[in-house]
């Protein structure tokens, strides 16, 4: 498993979820470090369906380790438009490289703005010391 | 209240563990994965600290009778050295505990309990040892605990402590690191392997023995997976009171004849069948089952699932359910809800996992 990071090119969502803006309107989204740490080995990924809207604070998928199932909450809202189908096969993607290859879905946004109540990589840091 | 510690804590968070609260104790539930310490008891070996586990000792010239009564299964068939498997049942035949007994000597035992029940175990014992010319003392201070599991295991244990072991189900005393203990060719994964009962001082140094010998380190939650996938029970999920040993599929270790407290019930439980019976099922695709997830047939509920977890040996979801003893028959297709998804399953035969001969 790879050492504990919080890259700052990545906004965050206090239940421990990460998103990455891209372009006006876009983001990919996934679980941080931290979660996946909590969690333990992941053996499975429930996605949510392309086209699906989802809400910023709302459960969007599961994520699944042999001890405990856990919902993924959106950071932002908006509307599925890819899911990683990869992590069907390699859940463990989301332990290995949680904001790389275990990306869990792309989202066009429906509030961009919303962005602006997120966490940045030292104010999430500090969040996590002080929980 | 501040969690127990077992003599094995600070071996615990030198390695790194996850600790967690369990029974009242502060157990460590994996060191690197549940997926790697799991693989490495089914095929080499690995060691659990279980000093969590309640140890009684019986002693007394009516030791046996006593014990007959209290415990499920003929205990008069265990010889000196030998170890036997039972549930303790209450009048009804409500199931209080599963634990193992261990003859030490000819009116002398040693029975370990789970740490949940452990005091209540003990109460129940005390109040019903009054008709016997007998001692019930709790000795769970004198001894931690650890199994030391996999195919590997006997003989990595054997040479790294320097010891004989006695056979499968059978106890021996030894010496390990100069004091007394006890050696129990017993588990709770489905593999060989042996269990030590030590004395606590000395149990940080046979830990760090055993470690170097190359055993894997295993917390509570490989036990868990390893032990669901062979269907082994487990008090709190898979029997309570409420449940009586012949819907649990534990009349095996009921001898009626014995006339042990909770014999009527059993009897007549297993004469005129249950209403449930505890099943073994595997998921058919994707989903893990958890206990408290219903069991589903043509949009009835028809059960409950007790244990459930994903299987790292088969890769699938895997569990218990207490079901309708008509439906409760391998092979019988029936749907979990898991979280409010519908995900098939089968109804299998135990032991979910077998191992490779």
């Amino acid at each position: 498993m790879a050492d504990a990071s919080y890259p700052d090119d990545l906004l965050y969502h206090d239940q421990h979820d990460w998103a990455r803006l891209e372009g006006e309107d876009h983001a990919v989204f996934g679980i941080t470090w931290y979660a996946q740490d909590s969690l333990g080995e992941v053996v499975f990924y429930d996605p949510p369906e392309v086209g699906a809207t989802i809400l910023k604070d709302s459960s969007y998928a599961e994520v699944e380790s042999v001890k405990a199932v856990s919902d993924v909450i959106a950071p932002l809202s908006g509307e599925i438009v890819e899911v990683n189908d990869a992590l069907a096969d390699s859940p463990e993607k989301i332990n290995e490289d949680p904001y790389g290859e275990g990306w869990l879905v792309k989202v066009k946004l429906s509030h961009a703005d919303e962005a602006g109540t997120l966490l940045d990589a030292g104010e999430y840091r500090k969040f996590l010391s002080a929980e | 209240m501040t969690p127990l510690r077992t003599p094995l804590y600070e071996k615990h968070v030198e390695l790194g563990a996850k600790l967690v609260p369990f029974a009242g104790w502060e157990m460590p539930v994996q060191y690197e994965g549940i997926r790697e310490e799991h693989a490495a008891v089914r095929t080499h070996a690995g060691m659990f600290d279980v000093s969590h586990m309640g140890e009684v000792e019986v002693e007394g010239p009516g030791a046996l009778a006593f014990l007959q009564r209290v415990l499920s299964n003929d205990v008069a068939s265990i010889e000196v050295g030998g170890a036997q498997y039972s549930c303790l049942c209450n009048e009804e035949g409500g199931v209080l505990d599963d634990l193992f007994t261990y003859r030490l000597g000819g009116d002398r035992y040693l029975i370990v309990t789970n740490s949940a029940n452990h005091e209540s175990d003990l109460a129940w014992l005390g109040r019903w040892s009054h008709d016997f010319d007998v001692a019930v003392r709790d000795v769970a201070d004198r001894y931690a605990m650890l199994a030391i599991q996999g195919p590997h295991a006997r003989r990595v244990a054997a040479g790294a402590l320097d010891i004989s072991l006695p056979p499968r189900m059978a106890v021996a005393t030894a010496r390990i690191g100069n004091r007394p203990a006890l050696v129990c060719g017993t588990g709770y994964t489905g593999e060989d392997g042996v269990e030590l009962l030590l004395d606590p001082e000395i149990a940080p140094a046979i830990w760090a023995e055993l470690l170097d010998a190359s055993v894997v380190p295993c917390g509570l939650g490989a036990r868990d997976t390893l032990r669901l996938e062979v269907c082994f029970h487990l008090h709190g999920n898979d029997l309570s009171i409420d449940r009586n040993p012949i819907e649990a599929g534990l009349g095996w270790c009921c001898d009626e004849a014995t006339g042990f407290l909770g014999a009527e019930a059993v009897a007549k439980a297993r004469s005129e069948g249950t209403v449930e019976k505890l099943a073994p099922f595997c998921i058919e695709g994707a989903g893990i089952p958890r206990p408290g997830n219903q069991v589903v047939v043509d949009g009835q509920q028809v059960g409950e699932v007790t244990s459930g977890t994903f299987s790292p040996s088969l890769e699938v979801g895997i569990g218990m359910a207490y079901l309708r003893s008509d439906l409760a028959e391998p092979g019988t297709a029936v749907e979990i809800d898991v979280r409010g998804k519908s995900r098939p399953a089968r109804i299998a035969s135990k032991p979910l996992y077998e191992k490779e001969k």
